[in-house]
């Protein structure tokens, strides 16, 4: 596979082995690098600042913390609170049914094909957010949607009789978890694989049941792993916007969907009270990933 | 074990219910568009539509080109980074986890302040450079999956024992990438590539603000004006996502094993 | 005879078509220490997990201390284990490790700690209790193992090659603080490895396995000295193997190259005219004429490698090469490559390999 021709000094003399060229040897090491650093640097990093850097400007230019005063309105905090609520239901349903889902194909004694037949659906399915995801809800059920009919028909159950509404927070909640269950199946797969079957072993050997190895090793070992990626799933749900706002329109106005008007039309009569808006998102999902890192490089200790 | 293996099977089912409804629900629904009886319509009027198939071109296009960005910007840098900078490592591997920790919209909503016409750098002055810019920003979300899949496969060939050894053996840098690092990193490539490609075809928001003729605008467009071509296209979109993901797992298969670590 | 503690009793394991341990049977004294050693594949793993309960035998029984354990569950058989992989829980402390087995017991909490104070002396890593494994070598990891089998006072302790991912002098210390602790707790215990300088040094008895059965079980010295098997006599220790043919099969006399041995009475079952090889230790011969050795053979020494205090010699005996040891002895120069040799044996050392 690998095709390395013998020592030709021809070759051999024409480009400096790496290495050789000392005295230039500080620059040309960093110049394999520079173009990733000037692109993140640039499309990354800058434009965040920059947002940063407004949400404590006014329009004289001043530092100033009105904006993020005014970021108490009763609409914004409205919005903020439905998101953190949305991302925090979807995350812990999500997270749960993954766990179950990912120990069902690894640990519970299924065919073999279905574990890698889920890991790739699971790949699928984490990707299938947007309007597709919206649309396969509706659907399903939305007020004409299939399930809804088929309940009515066939057990008389009529859902939106009941107070059920698909364009709605849980609503929202449910479509969610289509993409969430996958991530954490994906992420946590490997974490249970990382359970040696001879720790199962030792513990029978020392006398202990099956929930006693569970109780005592099992989970307090995988808790930070899952804790994590629930973490991660929550600032996966809360940066997402395309889902919902195929789903509900501007009529569930979480953060992004705020975001997206004032962009868009400048809704809120005030510039810097975007770059605010965009300031508490990025607080929020940057604090959510510090939790997660954390939590990640603890799991990761142990499991060494 | 056996009452586990029961468990195991409700869970397995009862997850399997959910995920395959829906999509059963929407196959259903996109059938229906010929008054009482299943067909094709939809399909056919969806992939007969101009507006699909410009919009459908104008992604692919995008995708390739970010895609070409993409491997531009990671692949020597991986390499580098394996090969001469170890200590950036934590650095670097920050920098790819930013777009997972900014939102899309907030990126763009940045791109669109700094890069404005008013500013050093106008971007959004003129289609062309517009384009770019989407080019730029779908090359930063699909970062840290590109980035993973590259890195990933050259730890697994080893590739700085590979270059010493081409180097004792006499290769110049030339040789060396060209015929040592290349070849082995082209399936790591190619899988970061379909990611690439997942992503762009459905993302809706960078190309919304930007007000550039991409798949997802429309997507969200027709499912506010349609009834039943979307759930056609979220089909076409599902399939297309399932081919890409499949196709990394063949290409998975064919990866070069390390020899120190035979599986 | 008083009754053995364990007794595998024609013990059978198929998995579908392929057998990997046929018809295994022995019986294990109170306190004694037996290792099953054996090539990989032999069966011998296979053999100590169906004690433990991890696999059940297809057919036979296992009987521990008068009692049937064949069907019992692996947390019921109060037996100890130790792993390759030492199989420590991460999340767990040293002295929460080693408390395992006691805090499942439900044992109250003082004297739990007592007894684990009690292990970490027993094994001399008192300062250790508050420590994680990931923070430990892979020596100390495995006598923590070792400590967290003993500490619920198991009937039987078993060790799956416990040596076999530890450093070569690791290895050799270790072993011996097995063996020390086993004798003075006088546990009955099954040790697994495929390192016959391992089991030779620390055994009471040993069973060489092959192919899934037991090719001979005894002390090291009956299995080093008297191989049942031409298996054994090749596994354990080095051996020197000569082809010959037998020209006397009453007189016992064979040839080997051109010259003549006598070999009383070890020619049962051979007519004149057979090949067959005979083998010797090294340790065995000697060069040049010595008393005692009644027979001898000549050669032309082939190699010589001075290992400072032992010179290891090869002299070859027509197409026969045969390895020994001298001393050095600082007074003579060793023997040169080419010149002419005579090595003797004791007819009674030699062994007629079938």
């Amino acid at each position: 596979m690998t095709d390395l021709s013998l020592s030709n000094q021809a070759i051999a003399g024409k480009t400096a082995p790496p290495g050789e060229a000392r005295a230039l040897r500080l620059p040309t090491q960093w110049l394999g690098v520079t173009p990733f650093f000037i692109f993140a640097i640039m499309f990354l990093i800058l434009p965040t600042l920059y947002l940063m850097l407004g949400a404590f400007q006014n329009d004289a230019g001043e530092f100033t913390l009105e904006n993020i005063f005014a970021l108490s309105q009763a609409n914004i905090v409205a919005a903020y609170w439905i998101s953190i609520k949305v991302s925090l239901a979807s995350s812990l349903i999500g997270a749960f049914a993954g766990l179950a889902i990912a120990i069902a194909i690894v640990r519970g004694g299924l065919p073999n094909w279905i574990r890698s037949a889920t890991l790739t659906f699971s790949g699928v399915a984490s990707n299938f957010a947007g309007v597709p995801l919206a649309f396969a809800f509706i659907a399903t059920l939305g007020r004409l949607g299939l399930v809804t009919v088929l309940l009515n028909t066939l057990v008389g159950l009529n859902l939106y009789a009941h107070g059920f509404n698909l364009l709605s927070f849980w609503g929202l909640t449910l479509t969610y978890v289509y993409f969430q269950i996958p991530l954490m199946v994906v992420i946590i797969v490997p974490a249970i694989d990382g359970l040696k079957r001879e720790w199962g072993e030792a513990a029978a050997t020392l006398g202990a049941t099956q929930s006693q190895y569970w109780r005592m090793v099992v989970i307090p070992v995988l808790w930070p792993s899952f804790l994590g990626t629930v973490i991660l799933l929550f600032a996966n749900a809360f940066g997402a916007i395309a889902t919902a706002y195929a789903l509900t329109g501007s009529s569930l106005n979480i953060v992004p969907i705020l975001l997206y008007a004032q962009i868009r039309g400048d809704v809120l009569h005030n510039a810097h009270l975007g770059y605010a808006i965009a300031f508490g998102m990025i607080f929020i999902t940057g604090l959510a990933n510090i939790f997660y890192i954390w939590f990640r490089t603890r799991s990761e200790r142990w499991l060494k | 074990m056996k009452a586990g293996r029961f468990w195991a099977w409700i869970v397995f089912i009862l997850g399997a219910a959910y995920f395959f409804i829906p999509l059963i629900a929407t196959i259903e629904f996109s059938l229906r568009m010929r008054r009482g009886v299943y067909s094709f319509d939809a399909y056919k009027v969806v992939l007969g539509d101009s507006q699909f198939q410009t919009t459908f071109m104008y992604s692919v296009i995008v995708a390739v080109f970010t895609i070409v960005l993409g491997v531009l910007i990671v692949v020597p840098t991986a390499y580098w980074i394996r090969l001469r900078l170890p200590q950036l490592r934590p650095v670097v591997e920050f920098i790819t986890l930013l777009p997972l920790v900014i939102p899309a919209i907030v990126i763009v909503f940045g791109y669109i302040r700094m890069y404005g016409s008013n500013s050093p750098l106008p971007f959004l002055s003129n289609n062309t450079a517009t384009n770019a810019l989407l080019v730029i920003g779908y090359a930063a979300l699909a970062l840290p999956y590109m980035y993973r899949a590259v890195d990933t496969g050259l730890r697994t060939i080893d590739v700085r024992t590979l270059t010493e050894a081409a180097q004792i053996l006499g290769a110049g840098w030339g040789t060396i990438v060209a015929r040592v690092i290349l070849p082995n990193v082209l399936i790591a490539v190619l899988s970061g590539a379909f990611l690439t490609f997942a992503i762009v075809i459905g993302e809706f928001t960078m190309a919304s603000l930007l007000n550039r003729p991409a798949f997802g605008p429309y997507l969200q467009n027709l499912v506010a004006n349609r009834a039943y071509e979307p759930a056609a296209l979220s089909i076409i979109a599902f399939v297309i996502t399932w081919g890409c993901m499949s196709l990394i797992q063949v290409l998975s298969r064919f990866a070069p094993k390390s020899a120190n670590r035979p599986n | 005879m008083a009754e053995p503690f364990l007794s595998i009793q024609h013990v059978r394991k198929s998995f579908g078509a392929t057998t990997v341990v046929e018809d295994f049977n022995l019986d294990v004294e109170p306190g004694e220490f037996v290792s099953f050693l054996g090539p990989s594949g032999c069966g011998k793993t296979t053999v100590l997990r169906m004690v433990a309960g991890f696999e059940e035998p297809s057919a036979g029984k296992i009987v521990v201390a008068g009692k049937d354990i064949t069907r019992l569950k692996p947390n019921q058989r109060n037996v100890g284990m130790v792993f390759q992989a030492y199989a420590l829980f991460p999340n767990l402390t040293v002295a929460q490790n080693i408390g395992f087995g006691l805090k499942v017991a439900g044992m109250p909490r003082a004297d739990i700690d007592a007894r684990v104070a009690e292990m970490l002396d027993m094994i001399k890593l008192p300062q250790m209790a508050d420590r994680y494994p990931y923070q430990l070598s892979g020596g100390q990891q495995q006598r923590i193992a070792l400590a967290r089998a003993i500490a619920p006072k198991p009937k039987l302790l078993l060790l799956d090659e416990p040596l076999s991912a530890l450093d070569a002098k690791v290895r050799v210390s270790l072993r011996e603080e097995i063996r020390s602790i086993q004798k003075k707790l006088g546990i009955t215990t099954i040790f697994v490895t495929h390192d016959q300088e391992e089991a030779l040094s620390i055994s009471d008895r040993i069973a060489v396995m092959y192919g899934g059965k037991a090719e001979q079980v005894g002390t090291p010295f009956e299995i080093y000295n008297r191989p049942a098997t031409k298996f054994v006599a090749n596994f354990v220790g080095t051996l020197n193997v000569l082809e010959g043919k037998v020209t006397d099969a009453a007189a016992g006399t064979v040839q080997v190259n051109t010259q003549e041995v006598s070999l009383k009475g070890k020619l049962n079952g051979s007519k004149s005219g057979d090949t067959l090889s005979l083998a010797l230790r090294p340790e065995a011969i000697s060069l040049g004429r010595q008393p005692g050795r009644d027979s001898s053979l000549s050669g032309e020494i082939s190699e010589v490698h001075f290992l400072g205090s032992v010179i290891r010699v090869r002299v070859g005996i027509g197409g026969n090469t045969v390895s020994l040891d001298t001393f050095n002895s600082p007074a003579t120069p060793p023997p040169a490559v080419g010149e002419k040799a005579e090595i003797s044996f004791s007819s009674d050392d030699m062994l007629v390999l079938h």
